[in-house]
């Protein structure tokens, strides 16, 4: 099981390496680096100060070199606009975007599970093509219309809850949450339900893709032949096998929930790195966007790290296979 | 099994000259499901509006001689002041009509979405057909590539590129094509790479034809069926893209203004109930992915190639 | 007179699908006594997987027992409530099935599905269940129980599977087995191991078994009655050395011809022409009558279960009786 992380992990930083690479290399082959990540207010003085901290006046090589360490030390420049690190704004933001993307989560497998599972079960019945038809609609209603409806139909018409913001938040180990106060989930709800409905569709049908295949299996009729109760078939049997890709694709649409967070977050005002992204680039403060793609890249090749892992907790045959390799 | 039989049977009897082709065989096929039939009706519906919507619309929303401010937030049904023009699905903030302006928008969305798609499929099936024909290290290292672009979200990349590249109809094509080429790609080496493991293609290169003659000729018509696929699902998919792009501001121009634009400049008047400006182009969006999506599903169940989402 | 333990009454299950009605068993009545084994004897399709787990409720939608009884110690499964008749599968009667390689939950550890299995019948511990599993594992005749109990499915070999699969059906001591083929897709050498292990579990505890089949090789050395199936229905009953020797029915007659043997090594074997029917849309009459060589105009109807001596019966109205030249003689002259 450690040779497998430590072979995993080794892995991820071979990623990271040639992320940071490509990076690299994107910023200087797009544009000039002096013009992307210097403000273009900034007067003589101030851009060679910038260009020797961040070695632009050094050949290619020492400049990567100058662009990884400093990433090492947490500097990737500052913000244009807030005159701050821009790593310091993502970092402030990122508990937010993450409670959401979390959330969004919870309630995409929470809802979506039982109801592909049951759709699978069932999959001639009118509440499973019902679930179905509903999983076809949650694919393609776009997720900022989605939003846009939500806030007109409960926070517009029917008033039960905030169209936008976070509400109040309290600390939890040095981070702001909002799901520990009542005008916190408030908040929480709307965005989190938007965020969830493209993914909730997505296990829907993976769950129900799954169920149907399992149940057609000879160990699930073997298990009924032992005269286990149809609860146990159900939600061990047929559950634990289905899980497998679930967990391996909601694992790897964790960082797609994250990207999407972006619009979302714009929709409901949510103070999260998405709508700084957003800002940002409207704003054309491109420190800050170079900042959010780094650490995108690195919380996905994080994200897919301990995936595998998970993924090789749950099926017993593919940690053998690795062992063994 | 039967069922093919009876249908072969049946259609043997009906006339010697109609013989089954393959393409009789996959029409047949297609219509048979009434989901189907109807999205590819409401699909034949939805492109003749985008490409006759200057004769159709009611007005012409962006000819500032005709749109008056005095007919601005009309709820649904009423008349204008002049009373020569009555608002089915009411008016924007400006005064425009808002079904002229879907019918507008409806041709920019579409034809956005389906002009990156011919673009990233070309893109897509020439590098992908490179991958699979000569293998080796150039399929290692397109292939690489690809996985690394699709390990990644669409809007995120899209965003990147469109805060790289700035604004325009041009940059939202290359975002979009940028976005879309590695699944065409993935797709038609996975095709490929079956299609050139059969006699036919040992038999073109014993023949010695160029290169280009057996991609292009011998393997490429052969791995149309699962393009198809990829084709109309994708274009649904930079449909929905270009207008969440849209939406955050960061896609077309006002002057271009597509569908996500339109639901975009609604929002603020519908915290004060004003529905209409937002919710018909979101339904018009909405209809558009649906009935192509649902087009794609059924070609892909016809065609049946092999596929994994 | 003692009431058998399983008695199955002209059962009739069929399948309702979208092109018609499959007739997977149409008519079929035998009986298990206690510690008897039963080889349901037939090629694959002729209804004898469909009639084991009619047996034992496992009949999924669209298919559906339609008529019949079946009475297990003069219960009647058939009506029986589903918590009654969950209550009895793995408890009174336990199936075997055939792919070893598939019939264990290849996320679950054996010991998970051992002890459920225990639980799900009896009110104990999970230890005393964890004890009587390790017990089966051992009877069945694996070595190192406990290791092999926190063991998954796939570091276990085919036959060492299907130890476990026997070891599951007999955690609480069932009646009844139903063994689907078991040995079909193992080694011979193994294979031999499991029928061995098999015969002398039944001897020792009383069990009734039925062994579903297509080797007449396997039912010679096991059972001690035969029922052969064709179509959904059964042609022929008998014991094991009657229908062996003396078959009546022209199907098991040919059946019998078609296994190699080493006494007519060098000519060739006798082949049944033609293919199982399909049992969607049977014709009426006897459903083997396209390929039988002594089929006659009468066959065009259904031929009724005739009595040959006592537990001796067959459906067929030309059956291959005393008096007919026997089995080797036909054969010999066939070769010529």
């Amino acid at each position: 099981m450690s040779v497998f992380i430590i072979r995993r992990l080794l892995q991820a930083l071979v990623v990271i390496f040639l992320m940071s690479l490509i990076v690299f290399a994107g910023i200087n082959i797009v544009g000039d680096p002096v013009d992307l990540l210097i403000s273009p207010e900034a007067d003589q003085a101030e851009i060679e100060a910038t260009i020797r901290r961040l070695g632009l006046d050094r050949p290619w090589h020492e400049q990567y070199g100058y662009f990884l360490l400093n990433a090492f030390k947490g500097d990737l420049g500052n913000s244009f606009i807030f005159a701050e690190p821009a790593l310091k704004l993502i970092l402030q933001r990122m508990p937010a975007t993450l409670e959401l993307a979390f959330a969004a989560m919870l309630i995409a497998v929470v809802f979506g599970i039982p109801l592909g599972m049951y759709a699978g079960l069932k999959p001639d019945s009118t509440t499973s093509k019902t679930i179905m038809a509903g999983s076809i609609l949650g694919f393609s209603l776009p997720t900022f219309w989605v939003g846009l409806m939500l806030i007109m139909v409960f926070a517009v018409m029917l008033g039960w809850l905030p169209s936008t913001g976070r509400g109040d938040t309290t600390e939890l180990l040095g981070i702001q949450v909002s799901f520990l106060t009542w005008d916190g989930i408030q908040h929480l709800i709307l965005p989190a339900f938007n965020l969830a409905l493209f993914k909730m569709s997505l296990v829907i049908r993976l769950a129900r893709a799954g169920t149907k295949e399992v149940a057609l299996q000879d160990y699930i009729k073997f298990a009924r032949a032992k005269g286990l109760s149809s609860r146990r078939v159900v939600l061990v049997h047929v559950a634990k096998n289905i899980m497998i890709p679930v967990v391996t694709v909601l694992g790897l649409e964790l960082g797609g929930v994250i990207a999407f967070a972006v619009v979302t977050e714009t929709v409901f005002a949510w103070p999260g790195m998405g709508k700084l992204l957003i800002d940002s680039i409207q704003l054309l403060d491109r420190p800050v966007v170079v900042a959010y793609l780094l650490i995108t890249v690195f919380m996905f090749i994080l994200i897919n790290l301990v995936v595998d892992i998970l993924y090789s907790i749950l099926d017993p045959r593919v940690r053998l296979k690795d062992v063994k390799a | 099994m039967s069922a093919t039989t009876d249908h072969l049977a049946a259609s043997a009897l009906s006339s010697q000259a109609r013989v089954e082709t393959p393409f009789r065989r996959f029409v047949s096929d297609f219509f048979e499901s009434k989901v189907a039939t109807g999205a590819c009706v409401m699909l034949s519906v939805i492109i003749f509006i985008a490409l006759f919507a200057p004769l159709i619309s009611p007005q012409n929303p962006y000819d500032l001689a005709v749109v008056d401010v005095m007919n601005a937030r009309l709820e649904p049904g009423e008349q204008s002041w002049s009373g020569d023009l009555t608002f089915v699905l009411g008016s924007d903030g400006a005064g425009r009509d808002m079904l002229s302006a879907i019918f507008y928008g409806l041709r920019i969305s579409l034809s956005v979405g389906v002009m990156s798609g011919i673009i990233a499929m070309i893109i897509g099936m020439v590098v992908g057909l490179m991958a699979a024909y000569f293998g080796g290290r150039t399929d290692t290292v397109i292939m690489r590539i690809v996985d690394l672009q699709l390990s990644f979200p669409a809007i995120l990349i899209a965003l990147v590129l469109i805060a790289i590249l700035g604004k325009g109809v041009d940059k939202v094509i290359i975002a979009l094509v940028t976005v879309q080429w590695a699944y065409y790609a993935r797709t038609v080496r996975g095709s490929a790479l079956v299609e050139r493991r059969k006699e036919y293609i040992e038999a073109a290169t014993c023949l010695a034809l160029s290169h280009r003659r057996i991609v292009f000729r011998h393997l490429l018509p052969n791995c149309l069926p699962p393009m198809i696929v990829v084709g109309t699902l994708q274009t649904a998919h930079a449909i929905s893209l270009e207008a969440t792009l849209s939406f955050l501001g960061l896609g077309l121009p006002q002057t271009e203004p597509s569908l996500g634009l339109l639901i975009a400049n609604g929002f603020e008047y519908m915290l004060s109930g004003k529905y209409w400006i937002s919710f018909f182009p979101g339904i018009a969006l909405l209809v558009t992915i649906v009935t192509i999506n649902l087009v794609g599903d059924q070609l892909r169940d016809v065609l049946n190639p092999r596929l994994e989402r | 007179m003692i009431t058998p333990t399983l008695e199955v009454a002209n059962l009739r299950t069929h399948f309702f699908t979208k092109n018609g009605v499959v007739k997977a068993v149409d008519g079929i009545s035998f009986k298990v006594d206690e510690g008897e084994v039963l080889g349901l004897v037939g090629e694959s399709g002729s209804g004898k997987t469909v009639t084991g787990f009619s047996i034992i409720g496992l009949v999924d939608p669209p298919g559906e027992v339609v008529d019949g009884g079946i009475l297990f110690h003069g219960r009647n499964l058939v009506e029986l409530p589903d918590e009654e008749m969950r209550d009895l599968r793995g408890s009174k009667i336990a199936m075997i099935f055939q792919d070893p390689m598939m019939t264990l939950n290849p996320v679950l550890r054996i010991d998970t599905q051992m002890v459920e299995a225990v639980r799900a019948h009896k009110n104990v511990s999970r230890d005393s269940a964890y004890q009587r599993a390790r017990e089966t594992l051992v009877a069945v005749g694996i070595a190192s129980p406990d290791e092999r109990l926190k063991a998954y499915p796939h570091q276990f070999s085919g036959g060492m599977r299907q130890r476990v699969a026997i070891a599951i059906a007999l955690l609480n001591e069932p009646d009844l087995i139903i063994a689907d083929e078991p040995t079909t897709a193992l080694d011979v050498t193994i294979q031999a191991q499991i029928l061995f292990e098999a015969q002398k579990l039944c001897r020792r505890t009383g069990t009734a078994m039925i062994w579903i089949t297509h080797d007449l090789t396997v039912v010679a050395g096991l059972a001690d009655r035969i029922c052969v199936m064709y179509a959904g229905r059964d042609v022929e009953h008998g014991s094991v050395d009657e229908v062996l020797d003396t078959p009546l029915h022209p199907y098991t007659y040919g059946l019998i011809g078609s296994v190699p043997s080493r006494n007519r090594r060098g000519r060739p074997l006798h082949q049944i022409p033609g293919m199982t029917p399909s049992l969607l849309n049977l014709p009426p009459g006897c459903a083997f009558r396209d390929r039988c060589p002594r089929a006659t105009e009468v066959c065009m109807e259904q031929p009724p279960l005739a009595p040959h001596g006592p537990g001796r019966t067959a459906r067929c109205f030309h059956p291959h009786v005393n008096g007919d030249k026997s089995r080797r003689a036909e054969m010999e002259a066939e070769s010529k």
